[in-house]
């Protein structure tokens, strides 16, 4: 935390939390689907379900999907953008059970795909991502962000760090995930520098990788 | 160079013989090694912001989420147009501006928090304006309110959810002050005895909102607490003095905030949110 974070950051309001945070989170699960959404449906659990057309958590969510930042003041008409858009969304409230209680699923569907993220708004406009479909996960979009979807086998995550290490960029925190074993496994590597694209593409186009995201800090 | 006190904010300031603001730039500028210049230039930003949602509280009536507030900072302005040259009504009357275009989902400047976001820029800007300062001078006071409530957030906390309203418009207030003191051209010490007189004063504050909203009673509290951080100032550049020094009553915030009930650390289960009326809006709201 610094200074700009106790003068700052600048926002649209009313709640860092309910508001701030809650674009984030939306921005979040856009960039991690990075598909066009035709429909999605989000799950408000906890203090959101409570207080969320009050504090405006609704349309800082369909914002943030649409990409816009916490700043944006298009945040205020968001969801007459999306209607505008063709984004068809609902909401719902849950209980989603042992999780924080600004929580909230977001559930998003392509033509064929869908994702579904899960995350909270832990105070002052930080948040996390704890789960991406079934996989728990840990994301806070502090820094630079690669998610990687690869093959489970002996040496894969030894070939991706490799690779980062030829483009000089230094792996800050990692997280090693899979569901099955010699299934699929994915990776989240928060990075010191941003990317460039042609790492990515480099790393898209590996036998045994299935899919690369990039998420930009927040 | 570092500071995790107020003390040794302070120290370095006279150390240094220059303002506590210039402390808080060169240890920002030094920590995200950026040039003074790039970081002066964030600030200005900030400042840029403040103003204008000042000027956008002031203008027009606001559409808040839950209605319960919007034409507070209209009313105060049609008000003090009559009675210009008072320091306090412009203080009052801007910081209500600001906290009710947060409330109406506009832009602003969460220092500390969202919803104490009225009173430093209320503060500052009718400060600066009374006393015809720059805006380059403004924005440097900025710096010493960020410096202040650095501290807080690294000793204590800033969230009305850990330590009660005293921990967001306790503290805007009391960074508000130092502000005030650093503008009219105060030592050091008068900046720091500023901070604490404003915060000890508001110690014991309870975030208890109405329907969980950032409306009732936060709008017209961000009022108060410019015109409570003004008083501070005036004290302190008469030469009052806090007999509890400054990072003792930061302390003292701490152990308050973690006395108080769960239910009166925003989450709308005592206080005022469950007054009658409390219960009666926030039952309204949920149809």
């Amino acid at each position: 935390m610094g200074i700009f974070d106790v003068m700052g950051p600048i926002m649209i309001g009313p709640s860092s939390s309910h508001t701030a945070g809650a674009a984030k989170l939306g921005r979040m699960a856009r960039l991690l689907f990075q598909r066009e959404i035709e429909e999605v449906d989000i799950y408000f659990h906890g203090s959101f379900a409570d207080t969320y057309q009050g504090h405006g958590t609704d349309r800082a969510v369909i914002g943030g999907l649409l990409g816009y930042l916490p700043d944006d003041v298009r945040i205020r008409n968001s969801l007459e953008n999306a209607e505008e858009l063709g984004l068809k969304f609902k909401f719902h409230t849950v209980n989603l059970r042992n999780v924080h209680p600004n929580t909230l699923m977001i559930e998003l569907k392509s033509k064929d795909n869908s994702l579904s993220v899960t995350g909270s708004s832990v105070g002052g406009g930080s948040i996390v991502i704890t789960r991406i479909d079934n996989t728990k996960v840990r994301m806070i979009g502090q820094l630079p962000t690669l998610w990687i979807l690869h093959k489970d086998r002996p040496g894969e995550v030894g070939i991706i760090t490799s690779v980062l290490g030829n483009y000089r960029l230094n792996i800050a925190y990692m997280q090693v995930l899979r569901n099955k074993k010699g299934d699929q496994g994915s990776c989240i590597i928060e990075l010191d520098h941003k990317p460039n694209k042609y790492l990515i593409n480099y790393l898209e186009n590996m036998d045994d990788i299935k899919q690369v995201r990039y998420l930009p800090p927040l | 160079m570092e500071y995790n006190s107020i003390q040794e904010l302070l120290e370095l300031a006279l150390a240094e013989e220059t303002t506590i603001a210039e402390i808080v730039l060169k240890v920002e500028a030094e920590e995200s090694e950026l040039s003074e210049a790039d970081v002066k230039a964030r600030m200005l930003e900030n400042l840029k912001v403040m103003q204008k949602s000042i000027k956008a509280g002031r203008e027009k009536k606001i559409e808040s989420a839950g209605g319960l507030v919007g034409e507070e900072a209209a009313k105060m302005s049609d008000y003090i147009a009559g009675r210009p040259g008072l320091l306090y009504l412009q203080a009052v009357t801007d910081a209500l501006a600001v906290a009710e275009v947060n409330a109406g989902m506009g832009k602003i400047v969460a220092g500390p928090t969202a919803g104490s976001s009225g009173i430093v820029p209320a503060v500052v800007v009718a400060t600066g304006e009374q006393l015809g300062k720059s805006d380059e001078e403004m924005m440097m006071s900025l710096f010493t309110a960020s410096g202040l409530g650095y501290v807080v957030s690294r000793k204590a906390t800033l969230a009305g959810a850990a330590g009660g309203c005293q921990a967001e418009c306790g503290v805007g207030s009391a960074m508000a002050a130092g502000a005030a003191v650093e503008l009219h051209g105060g030592t050091p010490e008068m900046v720091v005895h500023a901070f604490a007189l404003a915060l000890k004063n508001l110690l014991g504050l309870v975030c208890d909102p109405v329907a969980g909203l950032v409306e009732v009673p936060c709008v017209k509290r961000n009022g108060f607490s410019a015109s409570h951080g003004l008083t501070a100032a005036a004290m302190a550049l008469a030469g009052i003095k806090s007999v509890i020094p400054p990072d003792e009553v930061v302390l003292a915030m701490t152990e308050i905030g973690d006395a108080l009930p769960a239910s009166l650390k925003e989450t709308s289960k005592g206080g005022l949110a469950v007054t009658p009326t409390g219960e009666k809006i926030a039952c309204r709201l949920r149809k």
